[in-house]
């Protein structure tokens, strides 16, 4: 048993290129060292934020596009982490994630799958995630089940 | 990204020196694990005991590794930390690899 008092909530931005997700993975462990979180759960974190934030560097500010801001807020409740990650950049397509399904090993050597496990790992280690696009803006929010009292 | 190679009887070990196998560097692993490994033993242990995070990039380079040194050849993973053995516990990737917990452990099996 592990007790967390509560961290207040946090937010802050980062711009989008192929260091910012690094650079925003690092600002959010910094801002969550007074929890303590143990090593299974800062993975998580990490892992969670590091796709979610991926996928906007790659698809929602692709190469070649202007880059732009990503905001993100963490809240820390009973039930968890609430994190929401804002950013400017092209939409979902459909205005939907991902379904997330695991990926088929089912397969020949030659056809095992190097990518496509992103959104899998989200779904499979976050909580109540949803999408909605406001023109101009992507919100994506999701809980993570961690530092709970 | 570093790639340390030294050569085993019979075996190659490779160990990676950093702390991170992802998307900002998923490429330039893929690159120095190409080159560590072309024409190099049948059996290559990747030794991942420095490595503290791996992302779904870091994952698919090192599945695109293991497909470039061909079916007839072994990439065996050593010394996943707790967040790269979740990562490809997850992701049923596990499945795919040998995995062994240490690196001595993975030469005492594979030097057999």
């Amino acid at each position: 048993m592990s007790f967390h008092s509560r961290l207040p909530s946090f937010r802050f931005s980062v711009q989008s290129d192929e260091l910012a997700v690094r650079e925003a993975l690092k600002k959010l462990l910094d801002g969550l060292r007074p929890l303590d979180l143990d090593v299974e759960e800062a993975g998580t974190v990490e892992l969670v934020m590091a796709e979610a934030l991926n996928n906007i560097v790659e698809h929602a500010y692709p190469e070649g596009e202007p880059s732009g801001p990503i905001n993100i807020t963490c809240t820390h409740a009973d039930d968890g982490l609430h994190l929401t990650v804002v950013d400017r950049g092209h939409g979902m397509p459909d205005g939907r994630t991902p379904l997330g399904q695991a990926a088929n090993l089912n397969v020949d050597f030659s056809d095992l799958p190097e990518g496509g496990f992103g959104w899998f790992l989200i779904k499979d280690l976050a909580k109540d995630v949803t999408y909605k696009r406001i023109d101009p803006e992507n919100f994506l929010s999701l809980r993570l089940a961690v530092a709970m009292p | 990204m570093d790639l340390e190679s030294r050569s085993e009887e019979n075996l190659q070990v490779v160990s990676v020196h950093g702390s991170r196998i992802d998307a900002a560097v998923a490429i330039e692993f893929k690159d120095a694990m190409r080159a560590s490994t072309d024409g190099g033993s049948e059996t290559v242990i990747l030794d991942l005991s420095e490595v503290d995070f791996i992302d779904s990039s870091g994952l698919g380079a090192i599945v695109a590794s293991m497909k470039n040194m061909g079916q007839s050849r072994t990439l065996a993973l050593a010394g996943l930390t707790p967040t790269v053995d979740k990562v490809f516990r997850l992701t049923r990737m596990d499945s795919v690899f040998s995995v062994f917990p240490t690196l001595d452990g993975a030469l005492t099996e594979l030097r057999s």
